[in-house]
């Protein structure tokens, strides 16, 4: 194994060596590229990305520019997983053969995805991956709406959020269903590592990437990005956005090692009433007419009653 | 991981999906990412027993769908080396997607298809729907007859996909059971032999060189996409039938058996020909000499490369016939089948004055038999004794109720 990548401060880690260019297509304010290097700068090694249709992909290899500087591949909407799962078995392929033109190097292998390509259109694509063992990590950028095409809902998508395919109306909240568990059931397939990160808990994201770069085996990792163009925010205010979802606890950090032991790795001193989170966002801006405030309060209660949840999961070290 | 070579017998008796697992298996492939499916499940089951007894030293990837099989067939080509995989019918329809984004990543894949009908009804048995199905997705396709020809053209098709100036993935194709399943004769290669011809993976940017990071699968709009969709053509146009065209002549310097683009049988003096393609050539053969004894000078065409098309190959090959029949193994679903459509486009400018007739036959592996065959040529004799087409333009054969024909 390589040797661990040191960061000593967010001075030094804002400016290591940058293997994802300022220079993208991405909006002003959005926390894709943000977290992408976040992760990037938590290693040195040799990376071979991917980037399943979606921003991402759209605002960083626009021919015959690139954003990145390192091997990068694109395929399509549901299979980024997979691409980065052929060349890793390659790798493995040519290790073995003597046939790698820099055989002294450590690669990681990494997909991102949206959580449209990654909870829809690509679940199972990235369950086979996680399920054969492929030493490799994937990272949703979880903006909990298909951001790329216009703001249609995902099964990722909260309850009450506004969606263009689900959107809020004269008799209508927006969307109906609870989000998906992704990564209970990505744990559930056995992986070494699961977690879940949030880009302003820089030090807990690096701790968390440079775990699952360690780890042999498959890695998953759901990163919230607070999206400014369709949760409708400042773009000015896109770390808020994650300080208030992280502080109010409706995306909880933690991680789950094994599939089983599940830690609880940030507990916020003050913890912020989860209407403060859904009040800073446009998309949850109906929920605040009179027929609709019991659903704040159910929100309330579902984000309560998961830290519960997390928080007996922890305890109980099984 | 050590791996063994094989000892083979100079004949081997083999069905299409063994020769074709043997010669993947000779070609010592970097990565296999595949998944089953009838009928040609055995090519992945024989290559994955080959690698249970230590023959293969490549990876093995055995994903949860065909999309996934050819997705993980393009990251590792992408990461640079040699990779194949097969796949039939419905598995080829869910790989679609993929077809067309590794051939525009111009990733020399190889892909072995045992052709068969496409659902629904739901069918297991062999035609060529499949296979038309793939014919605009950029790939370069050869035709097996026989086990021989699924053996032999894998090693071709690596050759030429792989060579520098044409990249560009390349399908071989053999009839579901009837070529799959059925046990031939197979005249083969030592490994180091089948080896030597198809040569070292000479990679190209390759994502495993970490000195020159490359991005794969780059967006363009309406400022590029189509300047790299007509080089893509261009050079499937332009550079792959030379290719493959050495590459027959070198494999037939080193085996005796010699490929043509497009196969002629009997044509030198023939009045009336079929064109066809799979198991099928082989029978029209038998039949067209039989045709020759009751005094019907009839020939077959072979198109043994179905992509690129090899438009003057044909021209050629079918500028004395008068009468030519085209027979396509796949429903036109409203229009002509795709060989008569291609003969047509083929021989219209030129000085022919020849009568073509189109047959659809063998849907979902119906057979195609002597007697089929015998009428067809009669019928095409008649369009020559007629000096124009005595029948429908397009004919349904061997389908039951009444004579289905149109146009």
């Amino acid at each position: 194994m390589s040797e661990m990548k040191k960061i000593k401060n967010l001075k030094e880690f804002s400016t290591s060596a940058d293997r994802f260019e300022g220079a993208n297509l991405l909006c002003p304010g959005c926390a894709h590229s943000i977290i992408v290097r976040e992760v990037l700068n938590a290693t040195n090694d040799d990376l071979v990305l991917s980037a399943s249709t979606g921003c991402l992909e759209v605002c960083t290899a626009v021919y015959p520019y690139t954003s990145w500087d390192a091997s990068w591949i694109h395929i399509g909407f549901e299979n980024g997983s997979t691409a980065v799962a052929g060349a890793e078995a390659m790798y493995k392929a040519l290790k073995r053969k003597g046939r790698l033109k820099q055989p002294d190097r450590n690669p990681k292998f990494i997909s991102f995805a949206g959580d449209g390509a990654s909870y829809d259109i690509g679940f199972q694509w990235i369950s086979g991956c996680m399920e054969r063992g492929h030493n490799m990590m994937h990272i949703v950028l979880d903006n909990e709406v298909y951001a790329n095409t216009g703001g249609q809902r995902s099964s990722s998508t909260p309850i009450g959020a506004s969606a263009t395919t689900s959107p809020a109306g004269r008799v209508s909240y927006g969307e109906k269903k609870n989000k998906k568990d992704m990564v209970a059931i990505m744990a559930a397939h056995g992986i070494p590592y699961a977690a879940q990160v949030a880009p302003n808990k820089w030090k807990d994201m690096v701790k968390k990437i440079q775990h699952g770069m360690a780890v042999d085996g498959p890695v998953f990792i759901n990163a919230v990005s607070p999206c400014t163009t369709e949760w409708k925010f400042d773009p000015k205010d896109t770390m808020m956005l994650a300080d208030l979802a992280t502080d109010s606890l409706v995306f909880p950090l933690y991680e789950i090692i094994d599939g089983h032991e599940l830690n609880i790795t940030y507990r916020p001193k003050n913890v912020i009433p989860v209407e403060e989170y859904l009040a800073a966002q446009g998309r949850f801006k109906h929920l605040f007419k009179d027929e609709y405030k019991h659903l704040i309060k159910e929100w309330q209660e579902r984000v309560d009653a998961n830290w519960e949840y997390l928080n007996r999961r922890e305890e109980a070290r099984v | 991981m050590a791996f063994d070579k094989m000892e083979l017998r100079d004949v081997e008796v083999w069905d299409g999906n063994f020769a074709a697992a043997q010669a993947m298996r000779q070609c010592q492939i970097d990565v296999v990412s595949a998944y089953p499916i009838t009928p040609s499940t055995p090519i992945v089951e024989g290559y994955a027993k080959f690698l249970a007894d230590g023959y293969v030293e490549g990876e093995f990837v055995m994903v949860e769908s065909e999309h996934a099989a050819m997705s993980g067939c393009i990251g590792a080509a992408a990461a640079g080396g040699r990779v194949a995989t097969a796949t039939s019918s419905q598995g080829f329809a869910l790989m679609v997607e993929t077809l067309y984004q590794a051939s525009g990543m111009r990733l020399p894949i190889v892909l072995n298809v045992v052709n068969r009908a496409l659902a629904a009804p739901l069918n297991v048995n062999g035609d060529h729907s499949d296979m038309y199905l793939g014919r605009d997705s950029g790939w370069i396709q050869f035709d097996a007859y026989c086990p021989q020809d699924a053996y032999d053209l894998n090693f071709i098709a690596f050759k030429v996909a792989e060579d520098h100036d044409v990249r560009l993935p390349a399908m071989v194709h053999q009839d579901g059971f009837m070529t799959s399943h059925t046990a031939q004769g197979v005249h083969t290669l030592d490994d180091d032999t089948a080896y030597g011809f198809v040569g070292d993976f000479k990679p190209m940017n390759d994502m495993l060189d970490f000195e020159n990071p490359v991005t794969h699968g780059v967006q363009t709009e309406e400022d590029w996409h189509f300047e790299h969709k007509a080089r893509q053509h261009n050079d499937l146009m332009t550079k792959v039938l030379p290719k493959i065209q050495n590459a027959f002549d070198e494999f037939e310097k080193l085996t005796g058996r010699k490929y043509n683009i497009v196969e002629k049988y009997d044509l030198d003096d023939a009045d009336v020909a079929v064109v066809c393609m799979g198991t099928s050539v082989e029978t029209a053969r038998e039949v067209a000499l039989e045709m020759r004894e009751k005094g019907i000078k009839a020939g077959v065409v072979g198109i043994r490369v179905v992509r690129p098309f090899p438009f003057f190959e044909i021209q050629e090959a079918l500028k004395d016939i008068k009468a030519i029949a085209a027979l396509d193994r796949s429903s036109p679903n409203g229009a002509p089948g795709m060989l008569f459509n291609e003969l047509a486009g083929a021989l219209f400018n030129t000085d022919t004055k020849a009568m073509l007739s189109g047959y659809v036959y063998g849907l979902g592996g119906r057979d195609l038999t002597k007697k089929h065959l015998t009428e067809l040529f009669t019928e095409l004799q008649a369009n020559v004794d007629a000096g124009k087409i005595t029948t429908p333009l397009q004919q349904f054969i061997g389908v039951r109720g009444p004579k289905l024909a149109f146009l």
